[in-house]
């Protein structure tokens, strides 16, 4: 760490900031109350993951270029989103690979939970009594690693997981399928409606048969597909973003 | 041009850096050699025996056409190998010696030496092999080391009797091989 | 071929689709307990992955060793450039040999090359041996599986085929019953069959001999009686040293059904006297993709079907929803391969959730190349509807002013417009989810007004 307390550059992904505010507010200000200098500069706008997805890389080169000029003076990039994090990281166009404000970037973004286990090495203390069921989203888990998979025969751990159960109060469920994809995946949630809504139904399920109070994770685009499902057959769950839980609960 | 030279020119154009060979190394082995292979043969379905209790469970199992090429056990009124496999189409039980054995997964190997007649223990209904137990070994790497570059026209790795699980993944011993495999350990 | 509107179809049966869906599962799930007992699994996949990096950059040097050990051995190596000459050479054996009837083991080959109807418009009668295969073929279907190939049926879909084909009593339902039957029925055709084709595991360089893996014993049963063998074999399968089988037995089996190792490892190196082997090499494609830098480690798959079993979307929309030889994820990298246009929504069927990496035993970046595959895909075929909206939303996410003007239109209207015009079919997101609640200001907004 610098001598001056670092800059972090807050990327809040579109979605979140058109729909779910609450969670960009939740980020903020949970980074703030762990000492953090956060800024969110105004002129972002897309890391250009749903063109990338759908096959559509080589139209991200403007996007890019001004997602890395936006962020370039920060010292942490960090997003409340796994799948953003890891877009940036991974998917600019081969255009950028190699250059030096692309490997600078690459090396300064932090999806939320890993920015405060890895970085801030920090610890919650606080509570909230309530049954969890954690969606490990996948290109947060797979992508960044930000917890072992079931796939493989790690040491198992799981750094959302971490933060979590430090909270007082705080119920842990076990899911029978721990890190089964929930079926958003971008435009497969319209190109593959009725797999992706299969999908979803099924990690509900997993979720509803094990008393879950609330769902959480640490992507809002699954959260919001499970969500869209869940209203939709009147399903008691309730649904939070981990930096809502981990604002909420921290003293 | 031939389809050889074509198939290995269309190689040859996209040749590209070099890669090393990797090194296989020594992995840790179980401390009971004898009680892993045991649970692993176990676990394929087939079962284990020791040299004396094999004699019991030969009587025992009365079968009437026995055909053995084993140097380590005695078994009396046996068929005459013959020339031609197609005559072992009615054989009830075939008696052979493996060579080494992979404590990890059960899996024996035997060879022409061995064999024979290479369709014998697959035509056989039954099968027995035996097995001393000081070439039971850890792992395959270990057998592989053992086998080394021992020439054969063939040989086979058998770890259990036939079997199969095509039918809604309900587990069925005896497919098309060996209804069962007793190993007898000598 | 679209696979969107073949896995809805699939999904319309939920009980069908839910069943298949849990017993996929079952068969992974067995490949994770299995490969947590092996504290070395993760060295053995780096290996694995590194032993076949080395056999794609030595392809040419590999094979050339294995033809002429092989040759020493007393094999005949055949050379086929396409499936139509790998079709050609097999028939033109079992013409040498005066053979109308012979028996096959499992070779997805065989099926990619459609050998069977070539054989059989030519008067050769072919039964296939692997219990799952002869059930696909009595039925007239292809298998779904490249290693459970009737994981698609039920029991009582097995009862009603063999009480026609094999009269079996009507409405028995037991898998050992059946299976007994399958047997005998099957014994019959191992010990008149002249001729055996089998597929094969893995090619030996060093040693110019081939391996085939099996749990029922039907490889073996038919060539050990047969005269003549014919092993097929892609010539991607071949391994440099004997010792690496280590490497590859200890990782196949565990991966494809949970098992430790398969019942019989066959190796064969020679004839038995009197007798001939034939292998043939078969390129039909794989030097193709050996020339695409971003897709040519697909060719280290060894078959064994994990990623088809993990996968969320196969296990939901079955097999035949791919429409290739190979379905599932590898054969979602595969098969554009062969035919860009055909198989253009395959890499779609996908929420690149990284699954199928992380269970493949030779660590191929399944999940990277199906991203890969849709930028190429994209490029071949420029008039997808996706294109247009695409280039729009480009516009807009390149610029601030744009995004922020669209972002609170869609909000407004959202806020606006009647329930039944949000959701119409039109609308698919609507058909079965609700859209999430319009918020009374954005984040760019209040952080405008609390963090000035």
């Amino acid at each position: 760490m610098s001598n001056q307390t670092p800059h972090v550059g807050l990327f809040i992904p579109c979605y979140v900031d058109q729909f779910y505010p609450n969670v960009g507010i939740a980020s903020l200000e949970l980074l703030e109350k762990l000492g953090c200098k956060v800024s969110y500069p105004q002129s972002q706008t897309c890391c250009g993951q749903p063109l990338a997805n759908s096959g559509y890389e080589r139209d991200t080169i403007g996007s890019s270029e001004h997602f890395i000029k936006t962020f370039g003076d920060f010292d942490y990039v960090v997003a409340p989103s796994g799948s953003c994090i890891m877009h940036v990281k991974e998917h600019f166009p081969p255009e950028f690979h190699g250059q030096n404000t692309y490997k600078e970037l690459q090396g300064k973004v932090y999806e939320l939970t890993e920015f405060i286990t890895d970085v801030l090495k920090a610890e919650i203390k606080g509570e909230f009594p309530h049954r969890i069921g954690y969606h490990s989203s996948c290109h947060g888990l797979r992508g960044l690693r930000l917890g072992a998979s079931t796939e493989l025969n790690v040491s198992p751990f799981n750094k959302a997981k971490q933060l979590l159960q430090g909270l007082d109060g705080l119920d842990w469920v076990e899911l029978t399928r721990k890190d089964e994809c929930c079926g958003f995946g971008g435009t497969f949630a319209v190109s593959e409606e009725a797999l992706s809504v299969q999908m979803g139904k099924d990690r509900l399920a997993d979720h509803l048969e094990k008393n879950v109070e609330i769902l959480t994770g640490g992507d809002m685009s699954c959260i919001m597909h499970l969500q869209g499902i869940s209203s939709r057959n009147k399903q008691p769950l309730k649904f939070m973003h981990i930096a809502e839980i981990l604002n909420q609960a921290i003293q | 041009m031939s389809s050889r030279d074509q198939i290995i020119q269309a190689i040859q154009k996209v040749k590209s850096d070099n890669k090393t060979l990797p090194e296989i190394p020594e992995f840790r082995v179980p401390e009971d050699l004898l009680a892993t292979f045991i649970l692993s043969i176990e676990g394929n379905k087939g079962q284990v025996v020791s040299k004396e209790d094999f004699q019991s469970w030969l009587e025992e199992k009365g079968y009437l056409k026995i055909l053995s090429n084993s140097e380590r056990l005695e078994v009396s009124n046996l068929q005459i190998l013959p020339s031609d496999p197609h005559e072992l189409a009615e054989l009830e039980l075939a008696i052979l010696d493996g060579q080494w054995a992979s404590a990890e997964n059960g899996a024996i190997w035997l060879d022409d030496t061995q064999l024979r007649l290479r369709a014998i223990p697959f035509i056989t209904e039954h099968l027995v092999i035996t097995i001393p137990e000081s070439n039971i070994l850890g792992n395959m790497h270990q057998a592989y080391d053992k086998i080394g570059a021992a020439h054969s026209g063939f040989g086979v790795f058998i770890a259990g009797p036939s079997k199969t699980a095509d039918i809604e993944q309900s587990l069925v011993i005896g497919a098309h091989g060996a209804k069962s495999l007793t190993v007898v350990i000598v | 071929m679209s696979h969107p509107s073949k896995a809805a179809e699939f999904l319309k049966d939920q009980a069908k689709s839910h069943w298949h869906d849990e017993t996929l599962w079952f068969v992974r799930d067995k490949r994770d307990k299995i490969s947590k007992s092996i504290p070395e699994w993760e060295n053995l996949r780096t290996l694995a992955s590194g032993l076949k990096d080395y056999v794609l950059n030595n392809l040419d040097t590999l094979l050339l060793d294995f033809e002429a050990n092989a040759k020493k051995n007393g094999i005949h190596v055949h050379w086929a450039v396409d499936a139509e000459e790998h079709n050609q050479i097999v028939h033109s054996i079992l013409e040498k040999h005066d053979c109308k009837a012979i028996v096959k083991s499992k070779s997805i080959l065989t099926e990619e090359c459609h050998l069977n109807p070539y054989l059989e418009k030519r008067g050769v009668e072919v039964v296939d041996t692997d219990l799952g295969e002869r059930i696909v073929q009595f039925l007239q279907q292809p298998p779904s599986h490249i290693v459970l190939p009737a994981i698609h049926l039920k029991k009582g879909d097995i009862s009603k085929i063999f009480h026609e084909k094999l009269q079996t009593e009507k409405g028995n339902e037991d898998p050992t019953y059946l299976t007994h039957a399958a047997r005998l029925h099957l014994r019959e055709k191992f010990l008149k069959a002249k001729v055996a084709i089998t597929g094969v595991n893995f090619g030996v360089a060093e040693t110019g001999e081939f391996v085939v893996c099996t749990n029922e014993g039907n490889a073996d049963m038919g060539v050990h009686l047969a005269d003549v063998h014919i092993a097929c074999m892609g010539i991607e399968k071949i391994i440099p040293r004997r010792k690496d089988l280590g490497v590859f037995l200890r990782l196949l089996a565990r991966s494809a059904t949970g098992q430790p190792i398969t019942n019989y490892n066959s190796h064969f190196r020679s004839p038995e006297p009197g007798k001939e082997i034939h292998i043939v090499l078969l390129d039909n494609g794989r030097t193709r993709q050996l020339a695409r830098d971003k897709f040519k480690n697909s060719l280290k798959c060894i078959r064994c079907g994990a990623c088809m079993n993990t996968c969320p979307i196969y296990r939901r929309s079955g097999g035949y929803s791919y429409g290739s030889t190979v379905p599932g994820p590898i054969g979602s990298i595969l098969s554009p391969g062969i035919d860009v246009k055909k198989y253009s929504t395959l890499p779609f069927a996908s929420t690149l959730c990284g699954s199928c990496s992380d269970v493949c035993p030779v660590k191929i970046n399944i999940h990277e190349q199906l991203y890969e595959w849709r930028q190429e895909i994209t490029k071949a075929n420029p008039d997808l509807a996706k294109g247009m909206s695409m280039k729009m939303a480009s516009g807009i996410f390149t610029s601030p002013l744009a995004y922020k003007i669209s972002g609170n239109l869609m909000r407004k209207s959202l806020k606006a417009l009647p329930k039944s015009i949000i959701y119409n079919p039109l609308n698919v997101w609507g058909k079965e989810r609700d859209l999430p609640n319009p918020p009374k200001e954005s984040f760019k907004e209040w952080y405008k007004k609390n963090r000035p």
